[in-house]
């Protein structure tokens, strides 16, 4: 069966062996802790966590308690981390589930078929797992990567336009296209130089996507969630980062600055708001 | 008081680049945070502010309150339908500013202006503007001021 092959067995034609792609995977875990420890330092990221946190803490108008902690931290693995709810725009947050998911699944899948079936050429739902997410990380990354992106979707850029903030998408479009390319013409074309040549390709991206984190955006995966638990203690204790308090629109209509514009008519004044209402401009 | 985004806050999601007027918030190409390109020529609507999902955005204040710890905060309540903006002075002193949301949908309302009458001989001559809003009643009845309304100015609240 084609869906379940294991197309990491087929690589000893091309003189790689199992121990030389388990190295591999290791100088990628070590590639990817490295480079997030260098970006941290460089960009002193975590010093301003910190400073941040203590700054706040200052405004802070009640203490939380530590269940009060322990249920926020729980909220945002469920909202923010499992179901990428600070995502304000539906098609944008699902094209990052896709991709994130389909990484999970890919990355995971991949590690066991180099580790524990190196050499056997079907995997069962190992391999069936490893099309699953490159082709989910395909769909989400070539959805974002045309359409969805900023440059596209706002600066009305061409969507092959590439800059440096391009390094982590592109390098996933070519993780899972090359990826899913290599193990077709591997397993059922059975063409070995077509084969080879979206290996390289697929190898290339692997390296600069493990071998880039310093570069590209590959640490936002850990960054995200600790600034989304900071963000909500902050929401919670009453320091609110500066910014004012909710107010009921009941509360406020009658104040006095609302009498100076009150004859507009209630739909004028209150028309669509900007996140329910999508710009058409382009 | 031009605007800047702090990119720590900003997670590049462009809707900042679709609404400003005057075209000068756009997107980082090494990082895809939003950033003001040219602050000089900020009108100053702050429109890219209240859109902004991550209050990402605020406000460069002016001498009288900057630098050292001020701050320009606004909160854009769609649920309720109003914005609130705080602003904090260097001496710790706090205002807090309500008003209602007065976006209208995109293409909506857009004036006809073929319909509209041409202007007179006095509209011409007047120093008022030809199309003024009529809900400020410029043209139409005076316009409506803190005194014809019997109202008072608070302490630190400037209309």
């Amino acid at each position: 069966m084609f869906i379940t092959s294991n197309p990491f067995a087929g690589l000893a034609q091309f003189g790689i062996t199992p121990g030389m792609m388990q190295i591999f995977v290791i100088l990628a875990i070590i590639a990817v802790v490295a480079g997030i420890l260098l970006d941290v330092a460089h960009k002193k990221s975590a010093k301003y966590f910190f400073e941040h946190t203590e700054r706040m803490k200052k405004l802070a108008t009640r203490q939380l308690s530590s269940s009060e902690k322990t249920s926020m931290l729980v909220q945002v693995i469920l909202n923010e981390v499992l179901t990428s709810s600070e995502f304000h725009n539906p098609k944008r947050r699902i094209a990052h589930l896709l991709k994130m998911y389909g990484f999970i699944i890919f990355v995971v899948s991949s590690a066991v078929l180099i580790f524990f079936y190196p050499t056997e050429q079907y995997a069962g739902f190992w391999g069936l797992m490893w099309r699953v997410g490159a082709i989910m990380l395909a769909v989400g990354g070539w959805w974002f990567f045309t359409k969805l992106r900023v440059d596209v979707l706002s600066e009305g850029k061409k969507w092959y336009k590439l800059a440096r903030a391009d390094m982590f998408i592109v390098s996933l479009l070519g993780v899972s296209t090359f990826g899913l390319l290599w193990c077709f013409f591997q397993g059922v074309v059975g063409s070995t130089a077509l084969a080879l040549l979206f290996f390289a390709l697929f190898l290339i991206s692997a390296v600069v996507l493990f071998g880039g984190v310093y570069w590209s955006k590959f640490g936002h995966m850990f960054f995200k969630p600790a600034a989304a638990y900071q963000k909500r203690i902050l929401m919670a204790d009453g320091s609110r980062e500066n910014l004012p308090p909710f107010y009921k629109r009941a509360e406020v209509l009658d104040q006095s600055t609302m009498d100076l514009v009150r004859d507009i008519p209630a739909d004028q004044k209150f028309g669509l708001c900007i996140m329910k209402d999508e710009p058409n401009h382009y | 008081m031009p605007t800047f985004v702090y990119m720590t806050r900003c997670d590049g999601c462009g809707y900042c680049v679709d609404i400003c007027p005057s075209d000068i918030m756009h997107i980082d190409t090494t990082w895809r945070r939003a950033y003001n390109i040219e602050p000089d020529m900020c009108w100053e609507c702050y429109s890219c502010v209240k859109a902004c999902p991550m209050h990402a955005i605020d406000v460069r204040g002016y001498a009288d309150f900057c630098p050292l710890g001020h701050a320009v905060r606004v909160h854009r309540d769609e649920e309720e339908g109003i914005i609130a903006w705080r602003i904090k002075f260097r001496s710790g002193r706090i205002k807090d500013l309500v008003a209602p949301i007065t976006t209208k949908p995109w293409g909506k309302y857009i004036p006809d202006l073929k319909q509209v009458p041409a202007p007179t001989k006095e509209q011409r001559e007047s120093q008022l503007l030809f199309n003024e809003p009529k809900y400020i009643r410029l043209d139409d009845g005076d316009l409506y001021t803190l005194e014809s309304q019997g109202l008072k100015m608070r302490q630190g609240v400037y209309y």
